[in-house]
């Protein structure tokens, strides 16, 4: 399942709704939060920029990925957009399955595989401006490790 | 065809989407790329750093060499940042 939206969402609520059937023996879950401290020091807010459509997409091929890779019994993406301050939630990625292990690596995977195939910008507000957010090459290695 | 900038690509342009008719030796995404950049200074600043852009076309990731019509849409942006610190 995939969520795009501006407003927040509630961790507990976003768990509850996975598929926790009897053949269900884990779930994992990351959420990512806005920090002080981004490309610049000082960070009040941010803003996510999306496309339309193709995020929508290329979300849910990710879950289609996840769900081959791993032994899944469900998936759940959130990723917020617009304006975000300081200390607010900005993604969360949450899967179920049988098995501890297919659940922590299928919700580290979709989270390192979001951040450089999902099309969304980020840009930093600081006191003095604000400045888009440049792709890091830690986070292609990141990704490619899977 | 339609043709979609994002974020810092966007800024530049001076606008989100502009509708362009193409002529025939833009076959490519990369001439298509070399010939907006030739349509105003804001488009050749824009599109300057070639090696930073990403191209879609009809909403999937596409080399240099994808071939383009005028029937689809081509967006232009940096690469991704979303997700998590």
């Amino acid at each position: 399942m995939i969520r795009i939206q501006a407003e927040d969402f509630d961790p507990g609520a976003a768990l509850a709704s996975l598929d926790q059937g009897p053949g269900v023996g884990a779930l994992a879950s990351f959420i990512g939060l806005v920090r002080r401290h981004g490309d610049q020091a000082e960070v009040v807010a941010i803003t996510l920029e999306h496309y339309p459509g193709m995020t929508e997409r290329a979300l849910a091929a990710l879950e289609t990925e996840a769900r081959r890779r791993f032994e899944l019994s469900d998936c759940l993406i959130i990723h917020r957009i617009g304006r975000l301050a300081l200390g607010e939630r900005v993604v969360l990625v949450a899967t179920t399955s049988p098995h501890r292990q297919a659940a922590l690596d299928a919700t580290a995977f979709l989270i390192d595989w979001l951040k450089t195939k999902a099309p969304f910008w980020k840009q930093e507000i600081t006191a003095d401006g604000s400045h888009w957010v440049a792709a890091k090459a830690s986070d292609e290695a990141a990704a490619e490790r899977w | 065809m339609r043709i979609l900038y994002f974020a810092w690509v966007r800024e530049r342009i001076g606008h989100a989407e502009e509708v362009v008719a193409l002529p025939p030796d833009v076959t490519t995404v990369a001439t298509l790329l070399d010939w907006l950049a030739a349509q105003s200074p804001s488009h050749s600043a824009a599109l300057a750093e070639r090696a930073s852009l990403k191209v879609a076309v009809n909403q999937d990731y596409a080399g240099p060499d994808q071939p383009v019509r005028d029937s689809d849409e081509i967006a232009i942006f940096p690469p991704v940042t979303g997700g998590a610190p």
